[in-house]
Formats: structure tokens, sequence, C-alpha cells
């Protein structure tokens, strides 16, 4: 397939990331005619109208996001490439920072050039410490060749990149979490207003984006807006690299013209159901997206497709679940997660998560009461909306699904006091 | 153990506080670097770091106890943690805790008598794709199974008994 544009170096026998590698592809030439010959406002425009749409989760237009930023403020600004990768089903961003981490590094100068920022950094989770690694020695080789550092390419422009590692919170990939981290502080996510492309890191306008959506921009330079645009569905432009996880036969990333079915990607990617069993259940868009049905497995693949049946596609992290698999045991997996990584700061989330969490570990283990089945749902309500930061939304939605669409399974654990399907 | 960076890594120190406007921003960073030279975060240590980075005591272990990698106790030479979150846990990742534990006769949270090996149970690593996925110190070990897993500990078992002081990873 010809259309990719993360995995397309990547994918090529011998290729090693390396900056001789990924010049020989073209790379550093979307930099240069950048910094050469486009104002800030004409690359705004090209993203804007290429409809690129952010890929760490929320989907918000690139460009549109940049444009927040104030032009003429006296104030440093600060960019940051969002490489925490830490919701369950997702591991892209370490793909690219593994084997073509420039890729990544030239959406990032070209980004920081746009908004003016002289220092960005990159927010890698703690246990990326390989490839943390990795993307300081790419920076120290795009040093090297005059692609980062005092007056690029001759432009005038003056950049750095620094690598922070994260030390394992899940909280720290949401955008303001982030931030505090940055500063050296716990991760508890910030009330906003304000937001960040007004006042972010050290009090300073900041762009958060994730490590495969600046990935997009050298291409988008290099061929212009038209060529990404056309490529996808409306609304859910370009290519998306799906992760896929759980039951299937091949495991893996799949990088695909955002718009392809769920089904063609388990099915004809991954070549279908591990030992032949049948699918029961799918995640997604990374585990706090809402669970899908067999039946529901046509969908789309892009933005607006998910939303309209219920799901999102987040971070586009696919996992599988055959039919030997029990409802209840995956959810209470993943209310774990949601329990273990709440920050604490509002009461709906930190109480709720823990709520919901004991609740689902007693109908799993044969004591779950008639009314918990409700309850659980009752408290998904109590959280929605009524918090800081959307890990709220991320902890509620998985166990409203998996409830709501597999209910007789909760039913069934409840009346036969045990786990139905444990052998 | 007197709690004070070596001339090394006062100068890794110095680095990282180039890095940032702030000072308090490189808490990160020393911590890990502390960690490192230190094995584990002490109250010794929480008090050095704090004096470095002009943060009180309350300031650094607030920072501290919010993050997961940062060990408040003595941990093995070899830390395992094995991801038990959702993608691992539907290939077997709770078979290759409950392995863990016989093999090595501890339970998640624990460390071995010799000091060689520490269990934990952590979340998503970010290898879904390659399931069921550990870390051991800062290495990732993927797509595991239990012979994979033997051969693994016993190679690292058998080159700490060899050479009980050698740093690092065993590749
Ligand atoms: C609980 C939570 C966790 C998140 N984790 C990540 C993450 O690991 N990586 C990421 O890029 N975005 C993550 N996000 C989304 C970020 O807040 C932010 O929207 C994103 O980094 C913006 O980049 P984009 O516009 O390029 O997508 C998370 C959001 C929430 C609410
Ligand atoms: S919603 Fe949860 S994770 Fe977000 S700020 Fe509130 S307590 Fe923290
Ligand atoms: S669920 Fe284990 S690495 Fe993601």
């Amino acid at each position: 397939m010809n259309n990719k544009i993360i995995m397309k170096n990547m994918e090529q026998p011998g290729y090693t990331g390396s900056l001789k590698d990924y010049e020989a592809e073209g790379g550093y030439s979307a930099l240069k005619k950048a910094l050469g010959e486009m104002s800030q406002d004409a690359i705004i425009e090209e993203v804007k109208k290429s409809g690129l749409r952010g890929r760490g989760g929320a989907g918000f237009p690139t460009g549109m996001k940049w444009s927040f930023v104030p032009k003429d403020t006296p104030k440093a600004r600060y960019l940051i490439n969002n490489a925490d990768e830490s919701e369950p089903g997702t591991f892209k961003d370490r793909a690219i920072m593994i084997r073509d981490p420039h890729l990544t590094l030239e959406g990032q100068i070209i980004s920081s050039y746009v908004i003016k920022c002289n220092v960005s950094y990159i927010y890698i989770r703690g246990e990326f410490y390989r490839e943390a690694e990795i993307l300081e020695r790419a920076i120290k080789e795009a040093e090297n060749a005059g692609y980062l550092g005092d007056n690029i390419l001759g432009s005038g422009f003056d950049h750095r990149i620094y690598v922070h590692r994260g030390a394992g919170a899940y909280i720290c990939g949401e955008e303001t979490g982030l931030i505090e981290s940055l500063e050296g502080k716990r991760g508890w996510p910030r009330i906003k207003p304000p937001f960040p492309a007004l006042e972010g890191a050290f009090g300073c306008p900041t762009v958060v984006n994730n490590t495969e959506t600046l990935a997009n921009i050298p291409f988008i330079i290099n061929n212009g807006y038209a060529a990404f645009a056309s490529i996808g569905v409306e609304r859910g432009t370009g290519t998306k690299v799906y992760c896929i996880s759980g039951h299937v036969k091949k495991p893996g990333l799949y990088e695909f013209p955002m718009g392809i079915t769920l089904k063609e990607l388990i099915y004809d990617c991954a070549d279908g159901i591990r030992d032949d069993n049948n699918l029961k259940a799918v995640i997604p868009g990374g585990a706090s997206m809402p669970v899908l049905t067999p039946g529901e497995i046509d969908v789309k693949m892009d933005f607006d497709s998910l939303a309209k049946i219920g799901s999102h596609l987040g971070s586009a992290g696919i996992i599988v679940m055959d039919d030997k698999t029990c409802m209840v045991d995956a959810c209470l997996n993943l209310s774990k997660f949601y329990a273990h990584e709440s920050c604490g700061q509002c009461t709906p989330c930190r109480e709720g998560m823990g709520w919901m969490k004991s609740i689902l570990d007693r109908i799993e283990h044969g004591q779950g009461e008639p009314d918990d089945i409700d309850l659980l749902l009752e408290i998904t309500n109590n959280i929605e909306g009524r918090t800081i930061c959307a890990f709220g939304e991320a902890g509620a939605w998985p166990v409203r699904a998996f409830v709501t669409k597999f209910r007789s399974e909760f039913e069934e654990h409840v009346k036969q006091k045990k786990c139905v399907l444990a052998a | 153990m007197s709690v004070e960076f070596s001339q090394k890594t006062l100068h890794e120190f110095e680095g990282l506080l180039d890095r940032y406007p702030t000072r308090k921003a490189a808490s990160i960073p020393t911590l890990f670097l502390a960690q490192r030279d230190f094995g584990y975060i002490s109250n010794e240590v929480i008090e050095y770091v704090s004096g470095l980075l002009d943060l009180t005591v309350a300031e650094t272990n607030n920072i501290v106890s919010f993050y997961s990698m940062f060990y408040r106790e003595k941990m093995g030479k070899h830390v395992i943690q094995v991801c038990h979150t959702l993608s691992c846990s539907l290939l077997g990742a709770a078979n290759i805790v409950d392995h863990l534990k016989s093999k090595l006769g501890i339970s998640p949270g624990e460390t071995t008598l010799d000091n060689q090996f520490s269990l934990l149970k952590v979340e998503c690593l970010g290898a879904c794709g390659t399931a069921p996925a550990m870390r051991i110190n800062d290495d990732y070990y993927e797509s595991l199974t239990l012979d994979k897993i033997d051969k693994l500990i016993d190679r690292l078992a058998v080159k700490s008994v060899n050479n009980p002081s050698a740093e690092g990873p065993v590749q």
C-alpha cells in the first residue's frame, strides 16, 4: 500500500531510522521548505486545509490549535510532543520513536517554528527508557546536521529539543497533567480555562501535540494539503496507525487511510480471531472508549463514524476479545486500571473508580447483588461531566458500555453466584 | 551509604538545569539520577534532592509519592515488572505472574531474600501488540512464554552468582 505516511520508511527492508536513512527517503526536505519559503501563517493555513486532526485521542484540528497561540506575546512559547502513550491498547508512538524518530522530530521542529517556540520538549513515559535514548541520539544527529540549534539552515530560527521522561502515571498523558509534570510537580490536571495555548507550561503559551500527529506534518508540507486531504474520509483525513492487540492471529500496527472498517482490520489485516474462536467484543479506540459488539464491526474507523455509534476513535487502540472472554472480568481489569490511575483530585472520580472496581470484583467472584448492576450505571452517571479532566469519562464509559451491552452476562454472574465463563 | 552525588552525577545534574526555565522542573530527572545511583528514594535521598533543587522536603515527598517508578524501599537487583492490563491479561498475564511467584518464591511487591529479584505487577506498558509484556529494570521483554521467562530468569540468576556486582541489564 503506497498510501502510507507514518510507516512508509520504517517498513522498508534495512531501514534503521538513522539520519542518513531518513535523509535518503527525503527526510528534512519539509523542514527546508518550511523554513526557507513558508511563513508561519502559510503553514497554519496548509495544515488547517489538510484537515489533520490530533492523533492523541481527542481529534482536535491541529492547525486550529496552533492558531490559538497569541502571535504578539512577549512570553516564551512551548511545544510538547506528547509521547506518554499510556492508554491501554495503544503502542504506535513507541514504534515511531524506535523505528523512525526523525519523522516526529522533523514535525516537531516545523510545528515549533510555526508557533515561534525556541525550546520544545518530548514528554515520554518513563518506562520508555530505551526509546528516550534513541530520541536523544536522533536529536544529537539533527543538531550536528544543523536541523536543530542556532540559526537552523540559515533561517534565523533557533530551536532546541529536550527529552523529558515521565515516571509512571497514566494521567500525565492528559495535556494539563503533562504540563504540571513537566514543571516538576504531581501530574494533577488543571481546571480549564485558561487553556494551554494561552497559559500552559511555565505560565507561557503552550501547544501539546501527539507524536503521531507531529509525524504527519512533514508529509503535509512536502506534498501540500490536498494530497493529505485526498486520503481518508471527510472530517477524518489522512491515514491512521491502528494498533491491534488481544485475541487476533496477527496483532500489530496497521496503517490505513481513515475509514477502513473495523471488520477489515480484524479479519483481513490481523487475520481473524485466534484458535478460530468467535469474536465477542472489541474496544476500538484504547481502553477508555466504549466497547463494541460483533454486530457493530462494519463501522468505519474514523472520528465521526465511531461517534455516530456511541464510541470513539480515541487512540485507535483496538483490543479484540474472543467468545471465551468473560465480560465482567474484562471490565474489572479496566476498572482496576482506572482506580489505580485516578489522580485523586476530584471526589466523583477518586471515589467512583474505586467503588466500581469493588462492585465488579464482587460480581466476578460470585458475591454480587442484583442491584449492583444498576448501581454501576448510576456511578458512571455521577462521574461523567463532574470532573476536572476527561479521565472521569475515560473510566466511566468502558464500565457503562460493558454493562449495557453485555448485561445478561453480568446478571448471570449475580444469579449463579460465580463467573459463568470460568473453566 | 552517604547520600551525595559523585562529581560525574553532579555534572549530569547541572546539565539538567539548563534544560528548563525553573529549577523545580528538574525534579523528576534528578530523582531518576538519584534512584540510579542510590538504588531507591530513601528519606535521606529526599532531603538531599530537596537541597539540590531548593524544594522543601514536603514538596519533594509530594512528587515522589505520585509516581509509581520511584521506589521508596530497597529493591532487588532485577526488578521484574509484569503488565497485567487488558491486552496482556487476555493473553495470559495471570499465568506469568503465577509462574514467577512460584519460581521466585515471592508475591508481587516482594523481593527475594538474596536481593536478586523484585516482582511487581504494573499497568499497560504500551507494548500490547507484543503481549504479554514485562520489563526488567529498563528493558522490555515481549511476546512472553513461560519457557522464555524461565530461560531469562535462569540467565539473570547465573549472571548474578558469577558476578554479583555486575551493573546493568543482561541482554
Ligand atoms: C486521561 C487522558 C490520558 C491521555 N493520554 C494521552 C497520551 O498518552 N498521549 C497523547 O498523545 N494524548 C493523550 N491524551 C490526550 C491529550 O490530553 C491531548 O489531547 C493530546 O496530547 C493532544 O495532542 P493531539 O491534538 O495531537 O492529539 C490523554 C487525555 C486524557 C484525558
Ligand atoms: S477526573 Fe480523575 S484524573 Fe482527572 S483531575 Fe479529576 S481525579 Fe484527577
Ligand atoms: S496491556 Fe500489557 S502492554 Fe498494554
